[in-house]
């Protein structure tokens, strides 16, 4: 099988991650379209890797995976202190980074 | 002898500093140590006068070497004096004239309680006069001229709390200023041209210039000198400067500081003599003055107005005369000695006069004081005769040669400077007369002064009456010793040259024609003030009377072109600078802060926004990147 | 090695601030002596440094050369010449009479804090501008003065927004409110010309570097690989360069029209403040136009000079109009000084040497006949606790020796001869008017103008019938009597016998003469200057 169509696998889930990511208002739900950004960046570093005949890019890929597991949880944790002070998970609630 | 030439400038200005440094513990002696030091550099002066009669006239300049002043590369200034006969003329004129009226204003400011301060003023002014007139180069000279401005300035405003006074003050000094800058300017032409402003190198090399320069050069004098002796049209201050005590309008601006314009022309006679042109201005200002201020004389019915406008046109006489050149140098200085004599004799009477009517200066309110002042008013009365230039009278030798030396200038020019002398010289007659008629005779039209209190008039002094005294005998003889076989002629002529003209016009036929007219003024005046009684309040007059009273109506224009103007003029320029200059760095900073105004909103707090432009920004950088790897 | 005169001379104001401040709060009148040494000390020094530079001698004299940041060729490089040995020498002068004059100006309002410690800062900044001031005219490096330019900007900033002056007109929010815009202009406007200097000084780094391959910013060694020919400035380089020192010299100086920032710092700080602004501060300004523009880019200096002539013109003619169009004593005084700046700026570029003489002594003569004008009109301001002029009018009557020296110092503003403003006022009338007659002549304007604004002055608060809030007040003090007779006496002096002065200045003029490739317009008829002088001597 042709290696490129990871790639183009890649691409799309990135795609439907940053669309996710700037359309929808539901927190959890970017939060989960952000993790589908980057599980495709993984995807893609692991064809790369296996184009190029090393192992960089896999290593990589754990590294990404470890920081993701570390984001999960303070995300979360984030999100739902959000939840219990606005009793609302919406994104667009939080608009307090302003001057 | 030489050093004594620094002495006599160092006297007086010593003085001046005891006085103005030493504070309030020298208050009851000031005054005596005011005229001490002006008596000093008047004996210094009369050695050195004695000195210069021992040696034969072409060896009688000293010169006295000071110190270098300003060195910077051909720039030499020197502090250096030059005393010839014509510098001595004038130290002999100052200092025995200011050591008169230094000894009168013990007398006269007796009960000023800044009478101190009075008499270090004086002795600056002594000292500024005496450098001005020794100076051996323009800019030490300009240093005096300016000096004497000083000193004018602050005995003109010396009753400071009086409005009237300081903006009289601020006036002279203002238009003085422009006067000044003549003669700044023409030093600065001066070194360009001879790479010099020292008298020496400047007059010798006045033949290697074109005549064009040399005319700039004149203008430029002229200028310096109309603003210093109030010559039209830089005349205006004058009358204002009344406002100072009258010991001051005797001394300074009748009898010395006013003719240094006179003394600036005829010391620069080398340059005035290569440029006609320049030459005939001077005449023409002068003849103008002449007139001017002879008519504003007729119209003020303010005894020391009236004497200024008439001082004015003496001076316009003299200026007439230094215009002439070489013929008419030793008139000029001539009638300015004797003119120095009878008018400060008149400016003293005046005050006398006023010292006795509670510091009454309105013409219309004297009357009948000769029974009540007999020495004022003979001294007064000699000056009088002398200044109408009434036959053997100082007045007479030195006004007739004048008039003479105008007709001599030959052509239309000196028929008409010439009738203009002459028709000067009547309406001098009248304007004399009538201040001379309203003042001691007709009747008492005495008032009470603004606290009510009656006059009470009286003789002066001694102390006031003496100095009077000596220089009314100097206005009845001066002019006749000084011609006694062409003596100051003699005098002066190693310095300024002479040369006799051929008038169109006997001699004998102009003394009888100024005998005519100065006949027909006197019976002008005594027509009108002698013979009818004089109106305690001015009658409205006819419209040149009224325009005389008001100067001419020099000062109204004055008010409107040059101080609404500059008022104006300097008004929106404060408004421009707060709203141009300073709007256009505040509107940039304004910009600014609009443009991060604007920039601050793409911060909205929402977290999608934030992604859209990161997106955006990654998406612009991998497109570069694509980009350039395609280049 | 010999002993570092230069970098004591201004380390000891530097130590004395540092002294200053220390001092506890409670001590604060031990605080304004200690200061008072210190600037004394400086003064010291600076008579010592006066003492031995010998005119005519080496260009610059008490050299002191050290690396300091070696990857950028800079240096920490000391050297007078005789134009900064007179400046240094006026800064000295004029610090310890600044400080006398403000001995009061901080004390604080109420003791309650006991941490409260305005006096001690007041001093300290004073001392630290001086210490800036000093190393920033015995600079030889660029880059080090460049430092020092900017570096000043600080402690005056505090000076003038922390220390105002208490009488203005609005009460006490607006004057705040004044203050801190007068305060904040005078630094942004400094910072902006700072920035534009910045650029050029990275671009002579540029150049240097490029053609000697290590870049330098010291000046005799730019110098000396010009006149050997191992350095070039390309016509485009020289010029850009030039504006940028000079932009940001014209700012500080300041030259119309970038002069808008003074009447706000002057007319807002203190008396004392204020001539530390002008008479100290900005001279730094005119000082640099000389030493920098002129020596490093004699080219571009003479490309540029008929525009900076005319603006010079403007700004004499301008700020002596505006003068008399004021309302403020203190911002009337401030549009007199731009005036005055006009005529250096316009002596310095007339390429004369009268007219570099006459700015070089310009600079002197208006530090001090400011000061002692400026600091009189503080000690009115403070005893009225107003600077409008309406307010005032009679103060002669009742406070003689004030009205006395106030005139003396607005006679010296007005260039009265036989007071040291005058002889360089002349000098640089003759100088500009040797080579640019028409200038010369409008610049002559500026005397007649000066004498009115000064003379109104005088009139309007002097004279008069005494108004109500000027009766009582009390003539002047012992310790202004202090500060105002020893500046009257120096005027004097230097109206009087101004030899040694331009003596001093004399050879290095020539100097900057000879940079510039430049020499006098020989007089119309040759009159060799010195046989015409000996003839008169005679």
């Amino acid at each position: 099988m042709n290696p490129a169509n990871y790639l183009y696998l890649s691409a799309l889930l990135f795609t439907i991650g940053a669309a996710g990511v700037l359309i929808r208002r539901n927190a959890i739900i970017v939060f989960m379209c952000v993790e589908l950004m980057l599980n495709a960046c993984n995807l893609a570093f692991v064809t790369f890797s296996r184009l190029h005949g090393n192992l960089d890019g896999q290593i990589i890929a754990f590294f990404t995976m470890v920081v993701a597991a570390a984001e999960v949880v303070v995300g979360l944790a984030i999100i739902v202190t959000f939840f219990r002070s606005r009793h609302s998970a919406s994104v667009d609630d939080a608009d307090l980074m302003k001057l | 002898m030489d050093p004594l030439i620094g002495a006599l400038v160092g006297a007086p200005l010593l003085g001046a500093g005891i006085l103005l440094v030493g504070g309030r513990r020298l208050d009851r002696t000031g005054h005596w140590i005011g005229c001490l030091w002006a008596a000093v550099s008047f004996v210094i002066g009369v050695v050195l006068f004695a000195d210069l009669l021992s040696r034969s006239p072409a060896q009688r300049t000293l010169t006295s070497h000071l110190f270098t002043w300003v060195p910077v590369a051909g720039f030499q200034a020197d502090v250096g004096f030059q005393l010839d006969q014509l510098s001595m003329t004038f130290v002999l004129l100052i200092t025995g004239v200011g050591t008169l009226i230094h000894i009168y204003s013990v007398g006269y400011m007796e009960h000023d309680e800044n009478r101190r301060k009075f008499f270090g003023y004086l002795n600056l002014f002594l000292a500024a006069m005496l450098l001005l007139v020794l100076a051996d180069n323009y800019l030490l000279l300009y240093v005096g001229w300016e000096g004497v401005g000083l000193a004018s300035y602050l005995l003109i405003g010396f009753w400071q709390h009086k409005p009237s006074a300081a903006t009289a003050a601020k006036k002279a000094f203002l238009v003085n200023r422009v006067g000044d800058m003549g003669l700044s300017i023409a030093i600065m032409v001066m070194f360009t041209t001879f790479g010099s402003f020292a008298f020496r190198p400047v007059f010798a090399h006045v033949g290697d210039v074109s005549q064009g320069r040399l005319t700039t050069i004149g203008l430029l004098l002229l200028l310096a000198a109309c603003g210093k002796s109030a010559q039209v049209p830089l005349q205006s201050w004058l009358g204002d400067a009344m406002e100072g005590p009258t010991p001051v309008s005797a001394l300074i601006h009748a009898a010395t500081m006013v003719t240094a314009g006179v003394y600036l022309v005829v010391r620069s006679g080398a340059i005035f003599n290569a440029a006609p042109t320049a030459q005939l201005a001077v005449c023409v200002v002068g003849a103008v003055t002449l007139v001017f201020g002879a008519i504003v004389g007729c119209a003020k019915d303010d005894i020391k107005k009236a004497l200024a406008g008439s001082t004015m046109s003496q001076i316009g006489y003299m200026m007439l005369a230094a215009g002439l050149g070489p013929i008419g140098y030793v008139f000029a200085i001539m009638h300015l000695v004797t003119h120095g004599f009878f008018k400060a004799g008149l400016f003293l009477g005046a005050g006398s006069v006023m010292h006795g009517m509670n510091d009454e200066v309105d013409m219309r309110r004297f009357g009948a004081l000769r029974t009540y002042m007999p020495v004022t008013f003979v001294t007064f009365g000699l000056g009088y005769l002398a200044i109408i230039g009434f036959p053997g009278l100082s007045g007479y030798w030195s006004k007739d040669k004048i008039i003479e030396a105008a007709f001599a200038k030959g052509g239309t020019e000196g028929w008409t400077l010439g009738a203009v002398a002459l028709v000067g010289a009547g309406i001098t007659a009248f304007y004399m007369t009538r201040v001379m008629l309203m003042t001691f005779f007709g009747d008492k039209r005495w008032q009470p002064d603004a606290e009510g209190h009656e006059p009470h008039p009286h003789e002066s002094p001694k102390i006031m009456t003496i100095p009077m005294s000596i220089l009314a005998f100097g206005s009845v003889f001066a002019g006749g010793l000084f011609s006694i076989n062409s003596a100051f002629l003699k005098w002066l002529q190693p310095v300024t040259g002479h040369s006799d003209g051929h008038s169109p016009v006997a001699t004998w036929e102009i003394t009888v024609a100024t005998l005519v007219v100065l006949i027909l003024g006197v019976g002008l005046a005594w027509q009108s003030y002698g013979r009818q009684a004089v109106p305690a309040v001015a009658p409205r007059g006819s419209l040149l009377t009224r325009a005389a009273r008001r100067d001419l109506l020099q000062d109204d224009f004055n008010h409107v072109v040059l101080v609404r103007g500059g008022e104006h003029l300097t008004r929106s320029l404060v408004y421009l600078d707060h709203t141009v200059v300073d709007g256009a760095v505040n509107g940039t900073a304004a910009g600014v802060g609009g443009l991060s105004g604007r920039l601050r909103r793409l911060q909205n707090g929402f977290v999608r926004s934030y992604a859209v432009s990161m997106l955006g920004g990654t998406a612009v950088l991998v497109a570069a990147t694509l980009l350039m790897r395609g280049v | 090695m010999s002993f570092p005169l230069l970098t004591v001379t201004a380390v000891v104001p530097a130590a004395g601030a540092v002294v200053t401040a220390a001092v506890p709060a409670a001590r604060r009148t031990a605080a304004k002596w200690t200061a008072l040494a210190f600037a004394l000390a400086t003064l010291v020094l600076a008579a010592v440094v006066t003492a031995r530079f010998s005119p005519g001698g080496a260009r610059y004299q008490l050299t002191e050369s050290h690396a300091w940041i070696t990857a950028f060729g800079v240096r920490y490089e000391l050297g007078v010449d005789g134009i900064a040995v007179v400046l240094v020498l006026l800064t000295a002068v004029l610090v310890p009479f600044v400080m006398l004059a403000g001995w009061h100006d901080a004390d604080p309002l109420e003791t309650s804090d006991r941490r409260w410690r305005p006096t001690q800062g007041f001093f300290a900044l004073i001392l630290l501008v001086e210490a800036m001031v000093v190393i920033a005219f015995e600079s030889t490096d660029v880059f080090l003065f460049y430092v020092f330019f900017e570096a000043m900007l600080i402690p005056m900033y505090f000076l003038i927004g922390g220390f105002g002056d208490q009488a203005g007109a609005h009460g006490e929010d607006e004057q705040a409110r004044q203050r801190s815009y007068a305060a904040v202009k005078f630094l942004l406007y400094n910072l902006v010309g700072g920035l534009v200097m910045l650029a050029a000084v990275i671009g002579l780094y540029a150049v240097t570097a490029h053609q000697l391959g290590a870049g330098t910013f010291s000046l005799p060694q730019i110098l000396h690989d010009r006149a050997n020919g191992t350095l070039t400035l390309s016509t485009t380089a020289e010029r850009w360069i030039f504006l940028g020192f000079f932009f940001a010299f014209a700012v500080k100086a300041p030259l119309w029209p970038l002069h808008t920032w003074l009447p706000n710092a002057m007319g807002e700080s203190t008396a004392p403040v204020a001539v530390l602004i002008t008479a100290v501060v900005d001279k730094v300004g005119t000082f640099a136009m000389l030493r920098y523009c002129l020596q490093l880019f004699p080219a571009a200096s003479k490309w540029a000079t008929p525009v900076i002539l005319v603006l010079a013109v403007i700004g004499i003619i301008y700020g002596a109009l505006l003068a008399v169009g004021q309302r403020d004593i203190k911002r009337l005084i401030a549009y007199a000084s731009i005036s005055h700046f006009g005529f250096i700026i316009l002596g310095i570029f007339a390429m004369t040497s009268q007219g570099q003489s006459g700015a070089t002594l310009y600079m002197v003569n208006h530090g001090v006949s400011t000061a002692a004008l400026l600091l009189v009109a503080g000690f009115l301001i403070s005893r009225r606790g107003s600077r409008r002029i309406a307010d005032f009018g009679g103060v002669q009557k009742v406070a003689p020796l004030l009205a006395g020296t106030f005139l003396v110092g607005g006679l010296a503003t007005l260039s009265l001869p036989g007071l040291g403003p005058f002889v360089s006022e002349f000098l640089v009338l003759v100088g500009t008017f040797t080579r640019y007659p028409a200038l010369g002549v409008i610049a002559t304007l500026g005397i007649v103008l000066a004498a009115l604004y000064v003379l109104v002055l005088y009139q309007r608060t002097m004279t008069g019938p005494v108004k109500a809030g000027i009766e009582g007040m009390k003539d002047l003090k012992v310790r202004e009597l202090v500060v105002v007779a020893p500046l009257i006496a120096l005027l004097l002096f230097l109206g009087v016998y101004p030899k040694p002065v331009t003596d001093v200045i004399n050879p290095a003029v020539k100097d900057t003469l000879s940079d510039v490739h430049r020499t006098d317009p020989p007089p119309k008829v040759t009159v060799p200057a010195v046989a015409a002088a000996k003839e008169n001597a005679k």
